[in-house]
């Protein structure tokens, strides 16, 4: 240290201070670039989900003054609601068929699409891909249409070929079931079309490789095609899975959640019992432990499978 | 990969949509209130809003000009027209105002009048029912007390006394009703006479309507067509039971609290509904239908009966294949009689239309409402088959219609007036009911059960 001269050590200052300076403008160009776009979050989530917090903790119609403070009441309300659990079954029921029916018959389709050498491929692409396109709330009242007990499509099919048709959304059993049928017709579209941009990146070269080194068609799907597709895949499945647990519209226009509450989703839930019913202290707690299953599943789902998606 | 993006990006929209849906309906992001002081009561949008507590005019006072905001559930092409035909009159004679007219469907108007008023914007003319969700909102400081207004000539102008009443409460009133009716049971003679029942001796007490039911049912005939989707039109029938087995005592009684829906008389009403519903009268399907189906079965000939109020015939025609209805086969009945229970034959469950003035709306408001339910108007309303029944004395001589003349009669009749459970009781018990009885109609729940999720609900909202 002793070896500086005094000017050395001035011109030393004089660099850092440039640096610091620099540095500050440039923190600052980055602030001022991210403000626009967290006032937007700040006014339309931050804010909302604060104040849905905070209602979560009265017993409030939602009209006048909030003057009813009962603590976490309302949460022991809705996680002992008989209803509210069956409706949060029902949302769990629909992510899982959603996994294990509509994405890998998507998958399928995919494949047979941009792979195989049927004819009329840009037909049937744009067949698949028309209810996608469809507003939620036409794919309901065509599907009321379809499910319709006495003169409905479903029915006047079976009933050609000799079977018996059944009123699809009034029976307590049938209800889900006939609810996921929608919902695989109108969204499986969307997920087909994911797949085959990602069928189409992966390296013909690389599947011919493989068959060369005497892998079969299943091997060359299982260890080549497949994992090529990992990030649309998981990407997918994400989008699903928080589709099925948001899922409202063709809900609510087919059965309202009923007959019973046998097709009640969680959304469904927070609409009859927050918003029909007029308690907003009720529904903001509903809303609240929605928004935290999505969050917790969001987070976790990033952070462990999609996490190699963001390494590049 | 950009679509998917977008699609992701579209999707995050969806996300706080989704969340403000839950959460924002709330007032917007005023001061907080201090205490004491209504939270809602929005900034006044327009000068003549400001002198609301001003002492009443009869006429607009000033020459500024105003829009009057109104809300209307009259979606059928005809009435629609017909109310913009009347705003189109009123407009020409008042050049400053403006009427600014909203038809919305039933129950989109009831999802999207809630919202307005949590965000404390209530339109300033509205459709509403009266009683209790109206009764509420005035408690809320969200509609407007046209009692300076209404008192004198204008009030004694009303026949219906009862429905009038049902739109204020301690002298104070916040809008006026412009028809009003009673629920009964519609019927079509020609399936009555293919059953072999006599179309001009319908049923008067409820083991005749059971045998009746049964005459139709083993005709091959629809015996009652029911939208039970949306739960309102199978409430009627519990309730109308309960009107019958325990009058207007057993109701105040539940309602100020020194009885309860437990009481005999609601579950019998339970017990009665379950041996028509043990019946199996319905459609196929009634479950997973709305009334919009159910109006079509009737206009269309294809179940015979249907519990509904007034207003069924032109739903019945407008949705019917034929857009005509029943015409002349049509009839109407009065609810059955219990013979043993405590309410008169005569009760009626009944309600109609009215408007309330919403807190900040201008004075033309008040004088176009005092415009809608005048004479003149009333008459108009009834010869465009709207207003049926009307609330004006001298306006129901003209109904032709002999199923409406029926319903008048009934009205007039009456020696209880029950309007509708889910506009006189706060939402909360309102929907316990229809989800209760719904659950009878499955057959998940007994009457008891029934009675008693109606009154768990009834015992944390009523005091």
């Amino acid at each position: 240290m002793s070896s500086f001269t005094s000017g050395q050590l001035a011109s030393a200052k004089v660099a850092a201070a440039r640096q610091r300076r620099i540095k500050r403008t440039k923190t600052l160009t980055i602030l001022a670039f991210l403000l626009p776009g967290f006032i937007l979050l700040a006014v339309f989530m931050l804010y909302p989900v604060g104040a849905s917090t905070y209602y979560s903790l009265f017993k409030w119609n939602g009209l006048g003054p909030r003057e009813t403070f009962v603590g976490l009441e309302n949460y022991q309300r809705v996680l002992s609601h008989n209803v509210f659990l069956g409706a949060l079954k029902h949302s769990l029921l629909l992510v899982v068929l959603s996994l294990l029916i509509q994405l890998p018959m998507a998958l399928g389709l995919a494949l047979l699409l941009v792979r195989s050498k049927i004819r009329g491929k840009r037909f049937l692409r744009a067949i698949f891909f028309i209810p996608y396109v469809f507003s939620e709330v036409i794919t309901a009242i065509l599907w009321l249409y379809v499910y319709h007990p006495s003169n409905g499509l479903a029915n006047v099919m079976l009933g050609s070929v000799g079977i018996d048709g059944m009123a699809w959304l009034a029976n307590r059993t049938t209800v889900l079931p006939a609810i996921f049928i929608v919902l695989t017709w109108k969204f499986f579209g969307f997920h087909m079309l994911l797949y085959m941009a990602a069928i189409q990146n992966v390296p013909r070269d690389l599947e011919d490789a493989a068959r060369v080194n005497g892998a079969d068609e299943f091997a060359v799907l299982r260890y080549v095609t497949l994992p090529m597709m990992g990030s649309t895949i998981r990407l997918s499945v994400f989008l699903s899975i928080l589709g099925s647990l948001q899922q409202f519209i063709i809900v609510w226009l087919l059965t309202e959640g009923g007959p019973v509450s046998s097709s009640e989703l969680v959304v469904t839930y927070l609409m009859k019992f927050g918003i029909t019913r007029m308690a907003l202290g009720y529904g903001s707690t509903v809303a609240v432990l929605m928004f935290l299953l999505t969050l917790v599943f969001s987070i976790g789902y990033q952070r462990t499978i999609m996490r190699q998606d963001y390494l590049d | 990969m950009t679509s998917t993006l977008l699609r992701l990006g579209t999707l995050i929209v969806l996300c706080v949509t989704l969340i403000s849906c839950g959460t924002g309906v709330t007032p917007t992001a005023s001061p907080p209130p201090a205490s004491g002081q209504p939270s809602a009561v929005p900034v006044a949008t327009s000068a003549a809003a400001a002198v609301t507590s001003a002492p009443a005019t009869s006429a607009p006072v000033s020459d500024a000009k105003v829009t009057v905001r109104w809300w209307h559930i009259n979606t059928i092409e005809a009435e629609a027209k017909v109310f913009q035909d009347l705003a189109n009159d009123y407009m020409a004679a008042n050049p400053n105002v403006t009427i600014d007219i909203t038809v919305l469907e039933n129950e989109a108007f009831k999802t999207r009048l809630t919202t307005a008023m949590q965000s404390g914007d209530p339109p300033d003319l509205f459709q509403s029912w009266g009683g209790g969700v109206l009764w509420q909102f005035a408690d809320a400081k969200l509609v407007r007390n046209i009692a300076p207004e209404l008192n004198g000539a204008w009030k004694d102008s009303f026949s219906t006394k009862a429905a009038l009443e049902l739109f204020g409460k301690d002298g104070e009133y916040y809008g006026a009703p412009w028809r009003w009716g009673a629920v009964g049971i519609f019927y079509n003679k020609e399936l009555f006479a293919k059953a072999g029942l006599d179309p001009a001796a319908p049923p008067k007490t409820w083991d005749e309507f059971l045998s009746a039911v049964k005459a139709l049912k083993a005709a091959g005939i629809t015996p009652i067509a029911l939208g039970e989707k949306e739960k309102w039109p199978g409430h009627f029938w519990w309730v109308y039971l309960a009107i019958r087995a325990g009058g207007e005592q057993a109701f105040l009684a539940a309602y100020d609290r020194s009885g309860t829906f437990n009481d005999a008389p609601f579950v019998e009403a339970g017990t009665r509904l379950k041996e028509l519903i043990d019946l199996e009268p319905f459609q196929d399907g009634y479950l997973g239908l709305g009334y919009a189906d159910q109006a079509a079965l009737m206009g269309n000939g294809e179940a015979a009966m249907e519990l509904m109020g007034q207003w069924a015939p032109p739903n019945q025609a407008s949705n019917s294949t034929s857009g005509e209805g029943l015409g002349e086969n049509l009839s109407w009945f009065p609810f059955p009689a219990l013979p043993d229970g405590a309410g008169n034959p005569t009760d009626v469950l009944g309600g109609g239309d009215g408007f309330a003035v919403g807190i900040n709306a201008p004075d033309a408001t008040v004088d176009f409402l005092r415009y809608l339910t005048s004479l003149d108007v009333q008459k108009l309303l009834v010869e465009k088959k709207m207003a049926i029944p009307p609330v004006i004395k001298g306006a129901a001589d003209q109904i032709a219609d002999p199923v409406m003349q029926q319903i008048v009669a009934a009205r007039d009749g009456a020696t209880y007036s029950q309007l509708y459970y889910d506009q006189f009781l706060p939402p909360a018990v309102g929907e316990a009911v229809n989800d209760a009885v719904e659950q009878l109609f499955v057959g998940v729940a007994t009457p008891e059960e029934v009675s008693a999720q109606i009154e768990d609900a009834a015992s944390s909202e009523l005091r």
